[in-house]
Formats: structure tokens, sequence, C-alpha cells
């Protein structure tokens, strides 16, 4: 490969400072918890619980594509690993968690909470 | 060792039969890459099963900020300040393996030998960190009391949670443990909790100033619901035992199955730093030995990185979905 004899350390610093930044940004927001975001609900969930999975998902970007250098490989060989898991994860994702919210509404009302 | 197998692999590739290497990747960072990717699924598996059974208990699932709050040397209530630390701790060993990769590129052995040793150590002290963090949730700080109906129940005095040794009072009274001989032969208490159920609930008829919290989770407030004394009262009514810390069959943090997972997802995260550590030793050690220097490329070096950043990128998910969401 012609990337292989360049050196990418400056580039490497950054990616950290920059995965650094954003899990200050996720603690921050975890512990202030700001009502506005709290609060609003939003596709299931909150939306601060959104920040935090986009966070997430830009952090595995570039661990992925920086770190374990994706970017350098081939295209089709890049999206034969990122489809894969991608498609599958949301497919999974998505039919468990409605599954979960299903079970919530059917089993709930045979939960006491008073005595 | 070339007398046992047909192809010399210090020599040719393994990818044989052809002049080309599909995708150009050579064969064993490709492989490395179809297992990551096996792998990913397993973890997505494990942690969207997580997501199943938290969406199916929504309305009374632990908070995390109320059961990881442990920062070492420090007292009181410090959420996610650790978990943070150790989310840095990884993403620096990260770094320092990426480096040793990079040096691997340019033939640099020297650099390479101290970058795979600060990443070593950087996996030593995450997997420290870990230890201290089952330990604590082993531990429990506090206690609790769990009903009939597997329902538990916390103590808290003006808002904050307190531990039972911080009201409990009087004798626990005559207590046996439960073991195979003197009782069911199949069933035994792993050991006596401190303080008796008898003792907790007296404690709490005395003390007007504790109020319980329940597992419920009061969706204007996303807080825990408190009770008022009488119906805390009636709430214990129905509790069976005392509950300190946690183990696979009942944690004084709230439902079984978070425990469960807890022990699972991280214990199987942490299993995956602990090979990745052993790997990165015996890489470290031909590295230092001068194998890769003699084989013209650092590879090996490549391959293990990967491995060690996939482990990151779990820790990555884990984070979020244990202590944030």
């Amino acid at each position: 490969m012609a990337h292989a004899q360049e050196s990418h350390t400056k580039r490497i610093w950054l990616v950290f400072g920059f995965l650094c930044i954003i899990t200050l940004v996720e603690v921050a927001l975890g512990l202030a918890k700001p009502e506005a975001l709290y609060f609003t609900k939003f596709l299931g969930t909150n939306l601060l619980n959104w920040i935090f999975i986009i966070l997430t998902l830009v952090k595995a970007y570039y661990i992925v594509w920086a770190f374990m250098h994706l970017e350098g490989e081939k295209k089709w060989f890049r999206r034969v690993i990122v489809w894969t898991v991608v498609v599958y994860i949301s497919y999974l994702v998505t039919l468990l968690l409605i599954e979960g919210s299903y079970l919530n509404e059917n089993l709930k009302s045979l939960v006491n909470w008073n005595y | 060792m070339e007398a046992n197998i047909a192809v010399n692999s210090e020599q040719t590739n393994a990818w044989s039969g052809g002049g080309e290497k599909p995708f150009a990747a050579k064969y064993g960072k490709m492989m490395m890459w179809f297992f990551i990717v096996s792998d990913a699924l397993t973890f997505s598996g494990f942690l969207v099963a997580y997501g199943l059974i938290r969406f199916k208990f929504i309305d009374s699932w632990p908070l995390a900020d109320q059961v990881f709050n442990h920062f070492p040397f420090m007292h009181g209530d410090h959420p996610m300040l650790f978990v943070a630390l150790m989310t840095f701790i990884l993403i620096f060993s990260s770094v320092t393996m990426v480096l040793a990769v990079d040096a691997g590129h340019k033939m640099k052995k020297a650099q390479v030998t101290w970058y795979m040793l600060l990443t070593i150590v950087g996996g030593l002290i995450f997997l420290g960190s870990q230890a201290w963090e089952w330990k604590n949730f082993i531990g429990g700080a506090y206690g609790a009391v769990k009903t009939k109906e597997g329902k538990v129940l916390q103590f808290v005095k003006d808002g904050h949670q307190i531990a039972l040794s911080d009201f409990v009072v009087g004798n626990s009274g005559d207590r046996v443990a439960h073991t195979k001989k003197n009782g069911l032969w199949f069933e035994e208490d792993a050991s006596l909790p401190t303080y008796s159920l008898e003792q907790v609930k007296n404690s709490y008829e005395h003390n007007t100033s504790i109020l319980i919290r329940t597992e419920q989770i009061d969706p204007a407030t996303k807080e825990k619901r408190i009770l008022t004394r009488d119906e805390g009262t009636r709430f214990l009514l129905t509790a069976n035992k005392v509950v300190e810390g946690a183990n696979l069959h009942e944690n004084e943090y709230g439902k079984t199955l978070f425990a469960d997972f807890f022990f699972f997802i991280t214990g199987f995260h942490g299993f995956h730093v602990f090979s990745g550590i052993l790997i990165n030793i015996i890489i470290f050690f031909n590295v230092i030995l001068g194998t890769y220097e003699r084989r013209g490329h650092y590879d090996m070096v490549e391959k293990v990185g990967l491995y060690w950043h996939f482990v990151d990128l779990v820790w990555v998910f884990v984070f979020t979905f244990f202590y944030l969401v």
C-alpha cells in the first residue's frame, strides 16, 4: 500500500485529542443532565440519550477509520466490513427494542407498586 | 518447521495460486478483520439483549449514577468519574498501539518496543480498574431489603441513600446460617447478612427520618420513587431478606438481570482485554528478539493492533450503554 511508509503521528494525536474531548463532553452532559434534553422524548428515548448515541458513533468512526486504518483499505473491503455490521446491528436493534417496549406495555399493569 | 509444511510461510505469501491478493490486503490482516466483524456481532448481540431487558423494565431499571459512584481515595458520591478515567486509559493505550504500528511501518524497532510496552501497561491499568469496579459492585456500599416479589427497597435520608450501618441499631438476635446440613439439602446461604431483617424493620420504625426508596421510576422527575413513612411500613411487611452487594442471584441495586448483564458484558470485555494483553506481550517479546526485523515487516504488530483497537471500540459502546444512557 502506498501509505505504508508515511508517518501519521500528527493525525494520531489529533484524533486522540478529539476522542478525549468527545468523552469529556459526554461526561459533562451526563453529570449536568440539561432538563430541555433530558425530558424531551424523541423516537423512543430522550434527546440526551440520542446525543450520547451519536457521539458514540462519531467516536467509533474515528477509532475504526484512523486507528484501525480502515480509511487506507480498498473501497470494497471497507464495505464488506462496515455494511455487514451496520445492516445486521440496525436490524437486531430495531426488532429487539420494539419487542422490549411491547413487553413493558403488556407486563407493567401486572406489577404492583402500591401496598 | 520447513520440513513439515508444504509452503514456507516465511518466504511466500499465504495467498497462493495467483499473484493478485483479494482487496490488496494481506491474508492475516484480512482474517483479523473478519474475526473482528464476527466478534462485533457477538458483542452487539449481548448489548442488544441488554437493551431488550432494559426496555422491558424501563420504569424500574437501576440508575447507573446511583450504582457506579465510587472514586479511589475519595469519599462520597462521584458518579461517572471513574469510568471516564477508565475510558481515557483505554483510548490512550489505543494511541500508543497505533503509534507502535506506525513506527513498525518505518522499521524503527526501538520505538515499536517502547510503544508496545506502554500499550501493555495501559491495558494492565485498565484491567486493574475494572477489577476495582467489580469489587465495589460485588461488595455494595449501602445494603437493601428484598421483598417476596423480588423488589429491592433502599433507604434514604434527606434525599440521599444511606447504608444499613448508618441507621440500623440493636441486636441481630439468634440467627443460624442456612447450610446444606441444617435445611434444604440443595440450598444454602452464602453467609449471613450483617443485620437481620427484624433489626432493619425495627430500626426503620424507630427512626422517623428514614424513608424507603423503591425501584419504580417517577416519569416526571426520572428519579426513583420515595415512599411516605406509612407506605414504607406497608412495603416492609412484604420484605423477606436483607441483601448486601451483588451476585448473580440478587443485588442491592435492583433488578437481578442488571447485575447479570453487568457481570456478563463487562466480564466478556475484560476477558478480551486480558487476552489482548497476553497477545501484546507475546508480540512485544518477538519485537525485542528481532523476529519482525528479520522478517522485514511488522505486520504482526498491525494485526494485534487491530484487535486492541477493537477492544477499545467495544468499551466505547459499553461505556455509553451501561453508564451514560
